[in-house]
This record gives C-alpha cells, structure tokens and sequence, in this order.
C-alpha cells in the first residue's frame, strides 16, 4: 500500500479508537440527532402519507446537523498539547492526514446515521425497509460528501475564534447541491419510487459533488495545514 | 493621483448610469406583456454579470495568494468578493420585486434563484469567517481557501437557466435566446458597463482600504518591536 495511503489509514484508525474509547462525539451527535428528530415531530401536523413527501428532507437535515457536531471535532481534537502541530510537522503528507479524518469523521456519521434511521422509521412510521439497498448507497454517498467538505473546514477554521458557530455558516451553503440531490433522492425512494429515469439524476449529482469536492480538498489542503 | 482616478471612475460610471436611467425611463415605452416592471432588467441583470466578474477575479486573486504569498492578491479578492456580494444581494432583491409582480410571488425554489442564494451565503461565509482569523497570513489563506470552494457554486448559477432537460421558472437568457427586443438593447448593453464602472470604482475604494490597513498594521508591528 503507498505510505500516503497507509498513513491515512492509521490516522483513521486513531481517530475512530480515541472516539470509540470515549463516545463523546457519538453520543452528543446522537442525543442531538434525537432530539431534533422529537423536535420535528411537533413542527409538522401531517397524516401518515403525507409525511413521506417530507420524510427525505426531514431525515438529511437530521443527518446534517448531527454531522456538524462530528466533522467539528475532526481536527479540533488535535488541539490540546499541541498534537495538530506535531502531526503537521511529521512526515505525513498533508493529503494522509486530512484524508485519515475525514474516514475517521464518515466511519462515527454512519454510526449516528444507522442509529437515527431506525429511530426516524419508529417516529414517523415510515418504512424504510422496502428500499434499504438503494438508501444505503445514498447514504453513503451523501455522508461522504458531508464529511469530505466537513472535514475541509474543519481544518480551515480549527484556529477560529467561535468555530462551533463558523463551522455551519460556511458548510451548510456548500452542501446546498448534495442536500438537493439527497433530499430528493431519499424522499423518491421512501414513497416508493425506483432510482431510474429523472430520479438517476440524483445519483449522479451526489457522485459529481463527492469526486469534484473530494478532489479538491485532497489538493489544496496543503495549503492550509502548513500555514 | 490614484485617489483621482477611482473618483474619475465613479464619476463617469455615475454618468453612465445616469443618462442610461434616463433612455430606459423616459425614451422607452413600457413592455407588451410586462408593463412599466420590465425596466427592473436593467439593474438585475448587469448586477448579476458584474459580480460574477469580480468573483471570478477573486478566484484568479485568491489562487495568485496561495501560489506567491503576497498579500496584495488577498487584498484584491476581499474587495472583489464584498463588492461582487453586494451585487449578488441587489439582484436578489431585484428579482424579487419583478416575481411579485410577474409571478405573484416573492420567490420559487428553482435551479437560478436557489443556486444564486447559494453563492450569496457561501460569499457572505467568507465575510463573516474573515474577521474571526487575527493572524494576516493565516487570515489571507483560509479566506482563499474558502474563495476557491466558493466559485464552484458560479458555474452551476451560469447554467441554471442554459442545462437542457432542466425546467426553471426563471427566464432564459435574454441576449442567447432572442428573448430581449432590439430597441432594449443598447441600453441593456450600457446598463452592464455603468454597473461595471460604479462597482470597479467601490473595489478599488476598498482595495485602498486594505492597502492601507496593512501599512498601519506593520508600523504597529514596527513599533512595538522598537
């Protein structure tokens, strides 16, 4: 395996044992993936069909705002004793690091994810089992989109003053066009539509989101861990 | 002397816009279909055209940064990108006001209207994250980072009304299409160069800002070290 590579991995790794030894950022992510899963329930006074036209922008923006807290401790959690510092200074490429995080912050956002879609089904009797196949690759799609470009910013503003504020205000705009593409994808496939036709489309806008943003921040992360 | 030029360019960007606001009130009789409310195009769209330009200089600009390290490139991408946000915010309220007259209401989720929301709040992401970051080198390559990021949406805002297969309420453009009658023309075409002129003057208004600043932030610096 190139050293890039394998140095990604362990730092990936690294990642995922401290979080999985601890559980912080899970369980805040969760509880408040919960909470505003309640929280919606109260917003919305829909009978039963009709919450499955909603039910794809319901649950990315659960997802999405769980995401934030996760990708906001990507490199944050290098800030005591100085360890982004030292990891920068190492002989890992910049790219390895970056790229070990954001592994790190899709590997906790999917187990934030499988624990609230149940949770989302339960509340809002919603059955998500029909299409499981096709949701778990828009799933994925979308979760590496948010948190490639979660991870980017996260690197941009770990030295901010109120970065826990900063993190939303640039990350949800960017994400605007794979939110679209998962919202529209998702709801399709809970009210029981096949992804073929117009609704392919959406596979494709998360695909060309993920390769465009993933190419971009592998290359001009760089910049940013060095300065 | 540059004080006098930027003062000569508003100038005659002011006169321009002037005698074009002029021709478009007084010489031109109201659209067919759309009444006195079609004369709102002469400002919403050179807005639109004009802050484009100045976001694609800031993505020229913030490139230049992070390749040379110099401090006058991040000057230019920050006036260009306050100034091309501005306009972003004038088209959008523009468009607005001609949606309520012509549609009946003040907004639809289309392609052009969410994508041109979508680059106002990723550039107003960059104003608001700037001032956070104290250290200027710092400050210049997070701010080109997150230019760069943000120019991906423009593309997407230029094609949303041109992708085939794709319905948008918003109109076609006007000079591809055929769409626009040949007397509003000219004045359309004037109408994009007093944009053009006015918020080039308030760019290197602001340009000589930052200039400025980073004069009296390193006599600070030198001062503090005697």
């Amino acid at each position: 395996m190139p050293h890039g590579l394998s140095t990604a991995f362990a730092i990936a790794r690294k990642d995922l044992r401290t979080e999985l030894r601890t559980k912080e950022s899970i369980n805040a992510s969760a509880s408040f993936a919960l909470v505003i899963l309640v929280l919606f329930s109260f917003a919305f006074n829909l009978e039963r069909d009709e919450f499955y036209a909603i039910s794809g922008g319901l649950l990315w923006l659960v997802f999405v705002f769980a995401g934030a807290l996760i990708v906001n401790r990507s490199f944050s959690r290098e800030l005591p004793n100085d360890c982004l510092d030292v990891l920068v200074a190492s002989p890992a490429p910049g790219w390895a690091i970056f790229l070990g995080k954001a592994m790190a912050a899709f590997v906790l956002l999917t187990i934030v994810e499988a624990i609230s879609l149940p949770i989302f089904g339960l509340f809002y009797n919603i059955h998500w089992m029909d299409s499981a196949g096709p949701l778990v690759i828009i799933i994925l799609l979308a979760t590496w989109g948010i948190t490639i470009v979660g991870a980017a910013f996260s690197a941009v503003i770990v030295n901010v003053r109120l970065r826990e504020l900063m993190l939303p205000v640039l990350l949800y705009p960017i994400l605007i066009p794979l939110l679209i593409a998962a919202m529209g994808s998702t709801t399709a496939l809970l009210s029981g539509e096949q992804m073929t036709g117009d609704n392919f489309s959406y596979i494709r806008q998360l695909i060309g989101f993920d390769a465009m943003y993933t190419a971009l921040a592998l290359y001009m992360i760089e910049f940013i861990l060095v300065v | 002397m540059r004080e006098k030029a930027i003062w000569a360019l508003g100038l005659l960007g002011a006169v321009v816009m002037i005698y074009n606001l002029h021709t478009v009130f007084l010489n031109l009789p109201d659209e067919a279909m759309q009444g006195a409310i079609y004369r709102i195009i002469f400002i919403h769209v050179p807005a639109a055209i004009s802050a484009q330009v100045f976001f694609t200089v800031s993505l020229v600009a913030s490139i230049l940064f992070l390749v040379k390290k110099n401090h006058a490139f991040d000057a230019v991408a920050v006036s260009c990108i306050e100034v091309g946000t501005m306009l972003v915010l004038v088209n959008l309220v523009t468009g607005s006001i001609w949606g309520k007259s012509q549609w009946g209401i003040w907004w639809a989720w289309d392609l052009r209207m969410t994508s041109q929301l979508m680059c106002f709040l990723l550039y107003l992401g960059y104003l608001v994250v700037r001032p956070a970051i104290a250290e200027p080198t710092q400050r210049a390559t997070m701010s080109a980072f997150i230019a760069i990021f943000a120019y991906a949406d423009i593309p997407l805002v230029d094609l949303a009304i041109r992708l085939p297969n794709v319905r948008t309420q918003h109109p076609g453009a006007v000079l591809e299409t055929g769409q626009m009658a040949p007397m509003f023309i000219p004045p359309f075409l004037v109408g994009i160069l007093a944009v053009l002129l006015i918020s080039t003057a308030l760019v290197l208004v602001r340009l000589h800002q930052e200039t400025s600043q980073r004069e009296i932030d390193s006599l600070r610096r030198e001062l503090h070290a005697l």
